[in-house]
């Protein structure tokens, strides 16, 4: 039997690799509609990532740890520097931050029982906190955003931790995103905005501008919730290095650094893939910045028992137990996921398959979720679809992807004979290909050789 | 990012005084950039002798040696030297010397001292306290794309007896240098600043006032910055048009201060009394002597 | 500009906690501050241009801060009446939620930055972006206010007594302007409105809960065009 593929090469059929179809359609659709396109979801094109390194497990020179007894702990500790309550969670695994408006509020809810389940953080989004959230979740970081919609100091008492937000990884420098099919009435007061129009975003925050102005801005944050919480800094992927120093003297206690392939729920096409860094080129940035300032995985000082560490979040494409422990043995924290979780909730679900078909999409296609009409239920403000999702069963399912990722990392640990997943170091990797060996500054398998190291 | 302050006095009786006032505002901008700090001073005698040509120099190893006519002093890693001639005469002997030194300032009565460390220490180690003179401009650093080094620090020199120093960041900085360095213009540098300092030098050099070489500046620049230039016997300050990094600006009879916030200028003698008021965007405030 | 209007000579009454920021650590004057149940009146003194004085007040009480401030003057209040007799520097009285606070002379940037309720009076001059993003905040300006002021203005009213400089009200959604002097320009969708019946009375009552008895009839009204409330391509230009 041919393949349309077979039949395309018998005709002498061939497609340009630079107006491929996919192109040849946007064009197409800019030239029908005169706007810009607006999806969600992070970069989709094929880039350097976790994929592209491998463990170097045991050997003749390394002996792996048995599992069950032999322990590989899995606890992480963030924002001890300062903070008089710092978290303590179960796992290195924690929910970033989305907002309700571009969730629905039984997502929301499915988010806080399922990180609870797993002894970990949820994040609140662009959009302000939620009784459902902080009801359900155990540990709840509060984000402050340009917008500051919804935004008031009761609130920030409430909260676990704070996340001041410069930007994010599908949009480095673009504010929030949210259009009127999703600006429903509770969106709407939550938000200060009419019902039903579409929302616009500052992209910069209003009463500062830059790390010297950010610090007295943190110390604001600090004395309204008397130095209670830790507070976590935020960028997408850009210049990670200096990002990342700026970001410490300004006074994070915790930074969170979100490459091009985190996701968002909308903005435009053209940011999502072509602004910001792939997240594997900036975790060594970020691990760099973090050395040089002697505040990377610095223990607790003897006199105080305070932490004198900054730790570092990563996400940005976490999918598996192997990417979370790549980006710890390259030098992080912990991992934040945001798409995996939504999909370990059901998005873009096979089951879904006739719906998306309606909507002009596909199962595992599925990006729209600007449009608010998300047959998961999930991304939506639609009482009829969001009935759909049952928080309960979503918050189990999120457990289990939770507990499947903590423990695929722990395998991977324990082969590198790793007490604990934070022992991971960037020797226990090697590099399938020249790029992601450069970037995530590991050799090539089977050389030296680390491309661009000592430049 | 950074704090700025300058301070441009009126009065005579104030100039035994200028050191310490311009060491107080340095202080309280710490907050703001604890990695370097830099400063020029107009005036001392012993820094900069009346009368004479006056080149500063750091990053050297050891006290530089032009010739027996040129006088010497070391304060910290500045070595602030004088001779009886004209400063640019007095500075091309140095660089044919010294071709790798950095050159910190040149120009009759000012010395400009630069380092890296916090701005107290160093504002310590430089005896600044105790400095005289009618005019003293600031600057303290939180490196933001570029490395912490004396090269980095501000003041920039951007042409005999002038100075300027940035708060915020250009963002088409990159393009400009390359622009300038086809001109001639050689840099000390990957600062942002350098570029702003050597452009403005760049519109003196052909002859144009203060105010239009900042308004070009505004014109060609993008980014959000307050900066502060300062001559022998001016200063000028401007903002971007967005005017997103904060600038105060006080006045009285005695004397005229700007500084990145109000707590620089709080310890000034009669501030209670003080004209106070923001710098409008793309508004040149000159002030002379 | 203006120069430095400030109260002098008032006369402390006797019941009032004084603490002075010479000699006492911000930190402990913030903690007092936040003690549950806390009533009565505070006086702050030589605040020096400090940052974040009086930030997180969650009381019905009284706080005088006798000198000019720094940033955040006030952040984030609630309930609480505070007088800065003095200056204050960016963001005074962001993100308040209740309560009043009046200054004395001239605010910088961002005077009132996203706040949700409450009243904030400026005796003096505001500086640029005045009321950005206010989210049902009242504010009334004795002076001008500078420019790209009520940027993104989602609910709330703002009132100037002066004049109000470039790009007055860009973006602005639901927020109500009232001018008495010259605006430079407006911006996007920022359009001048009628003044009916109902907008003098709402314009009378702020002017005189903020102290002042200026005829309503001075003044002129600005709020949303709503052309931007959808997305569309004929706007491309605004955007």
């Amino acid at each position: 039997m041919s393949s349309p593929t077979d039949d395309r090469a018998r005709l002498g059929l061939r497609e340009s690799a630079t107006f491929d179809r996919t192109a040849i359609a946007a064009i197409q659709r800019a030239a029908e509609t005169g706007i810009y396109d607006i999806r969600g979801w992070g970069a989709k094109r094929a880039l350097p990532h976790f994929d592209d390194l491998l463990f170097l497990g045991a050997s003749m020179s390394r002996y792996p740890l048995e599992g069950y007894r032999e322990r590989c702990g899995t606890d992480v500790v963030l924002g001890g520097r300062n903070a008089k309550h710092p978290l303590h969670l179960d796992i290195p695994v924690t929910i970033a931050g989305m907002s309700f408006g571009a969730l629905s509020g039984p997502a929301k809810e499915a988010l806080g029982r399922g990180a609870s389940e797993a002894g970990t953080s949820t994040t609140t989004g662009d959009g302000g906190m939620t009784p459902e959230e902080r009801g359900q979740s155990k540990h709840l970081v509060y984000q402050y955003l340009p917008s500051r919609y919804g935004m008031n100091p009761d609130d920030l008492r409430k909260a676990d931790a704070i996340e001041v937000v410069l930007g994010q990884g599908a949009k480095p420098g673009g504010g929030g995103m949210l259009l009127g099919q999703k600006i429903s009435e509770r969106v709407a007061g939550m938000r200060t905005l009419p019902e039903g129009i579409d929302q616009r975003s500052a992209c910069r925050h209003p009463d500062w501008t830059g790390p010297d102005d950010l610090t007295i801005k943190i110390n604001e944050l600090r004395e309204i919730t008397d130095w209670e919480k830790p507070i976590y800094v935020k960028v997408g992927a850009t210049r990670t290095y200096y990002d990342v120093k700026l970001a410490v003297h300004a006074g994070a206690d915790v930074v969170v650094v979100d490459g091009m392939q985190g996701g968002t729920a909308a903005t435009q096409e053209v940011f999502i893939e072509h602004v910001g860094i792939p997240t594997l080129a900036a975790i060594p940035q970020a691990v760099q910045a973090l050395q040089e300032l002697g505040v990377h995985r610095a223990g607790a000082s003897a006199a105080t028992g305070k932490s004198n560490g900054v730790q570092l979040i990563v996400s940005g494409g976490i999918r598996n137990g192997a990417d979370v422990a790549k980006a710890l043995a390259l030098g992080a924290d912990a991992v934040a996921i945001g798409t995996a979780a939504l999909i370990a909730l059901g998005d873009n679900h096979p089951r879904h398959e006739d719906e998306y078909r309606k909507l002009g999409s596909a199962a595992g296609f599925y990006d729209d979720f600007q449009d608010g009409r998300d047959p998961a239920g999930i991304s939506t403000q639609d009482p009829e679809l969001s009935a759909r999702f049952d928080p309960v069963e979503g918050g189990h399912r999120l457990a289990n992807f939770l507990r499947v990722l903590t423990m695929e990392a722990q395998t991977i640990a324990r082969a590198c004979g790793k007490a604990h997943v934070t022992h991971l170091e960037p020797e226990d990797l090697v590099a399938l290909t020249i790029e992601a060996a450069a970037m995530a500054r590991v050799p090539l398998a089977g050389t030296n050789w680390i491309p661009g190291a000592g430049l | 990012m950074c704090g700025i302050v300058g301070l441009h006095l009126r009065t005579e009786e104030l100039y035994p005084r200028l050191g310490e006032l311009l060491a107080g505002m340095l202080g309280e901008m710490a907050d703001r950039g604890a990695d370097s700090a830099g400063i020029a001073v107009y005036g001392d005698p012993t820094w900069s002798p009346p009368g004479r040509g006056c080149v500063s120099v750091t990053d050297i190893a050891e006290a530089p040696d032009i010739g027996p006519d040129v006088a010497v002093v070391q304060v910290d890693s500045t070595y602030l030297l004088s001779a009886d001639e004209p400063s640019e005469e007095l500075l091309r002997r140095v660089r044919a010397g010294y071709p790798d030194a950095l050159i910190a300032g040149f120009g009759a009565d000012l010395a400009v001292l630069k380092g890296v460390g916090h701005p107290r220490d160093l504002s310590d180690a430089w005896g600044l306290a105790k400095a005289q003179g009618w005019q003293g401009v600031g600057h303290t650093r939180m490196a933001t794309e570029s490395a912490v080094t004396p090269s980095g620090c501000h003041p920039y020199t951007v042409g005999p007896q002038q100075c300027l120093v940035h708060n915020g960041s250009f963002s088409n900085h990159a393009t400009i240098r390359r622009d300038l360095r086809r001109a001639g213009v050689s840099f000390d540098s990957a600062n942002d600043t350098e570029v702003g300092a050597r452009f403005v030098a760049q519109q003196l050099a052909a002859g144009r006032d203060v105010e239009t070489a900042l308004k070009e500046l505004c014109a060609t620049f993008d980014g959000f910055y307050t900066l502060l230039v300062s001559n022998r016997d001016s200063f000028a300050v401007v903002r971007d048009a967005i005017a997103c990094k904060p600038a105060v600006i006080a006045e009285t009879t005695d004397w005229v201060a700007m500084a990145s916030e109000y707590r620089a200028l709080a310890g000034l003698p009669g501030v209670e009394s003080a004209k106070i008021w923001e710098p409008e965007p793309e508004v040149v405030y000159a002030w002379t002597r | 500009m203006d120069t430095l209007k400030r109260r002098t000579g008032a006369q402390r009454p006797r019941d009032v906690s004084v603490y002075d920021l010479r000699s006492t650590p911000l930190r402990d004057v913030n903690t007092a501050l936040h003690q549950p149940d806390l009533e009565g009146e505070f006086a702050i003194d030589h605040p020096d241009g400090a940052h974040n004085v009086a930030v997180g007040v969650n009381a019905p009480v009284r706080v005088h801060v006798d000198g000019h401030v720094g940033y955040y003057a006030a952040g984030m209040n609630q309930q609480a009446d505070i007088v800065i007799d003095g200056n204050a520097g960016t963001g005074v009285a962001e993100n308040m939620m209740s309560g009043t606070v009046r200054v004395t002379g001239n605010a910088s940037q961002s005077a009132g930055a996203t706040a949700h309720g409450g009243l904030l009076v400026i005796e003096g001059d505001a500086a640029a972006r005045c009321g950005i993003s206010m989210k049902g905040v009242d504010i009334v300006v004795g002076g001008s206010i500078g420019h790209m002021s009520a940027f993104m203005a989602q609910a709330g009213r703002l009132v100037v007594r002066g004049d109000a400089g470039e790009a007055l009200g860009d973006s602005i959604y639901e927020a109500r302007i009232y001018v008495r002097g010259a605006v430079s320009s407006l911006g996007a969708d920022c359009v001048k409105k009628d003044m009916r019946p109902e907008h003098h009375a709402e314009l009378a009552e702020l002017l005189s809960a903020a102290g002042y008895s200026d005829d309503t009839v001075e003044y002129t009204r600005y709020g949303s065009a709503r052309n931007l409330y959808h997305f569309h391509v004929d706007n491309a230009s605004s955007y």
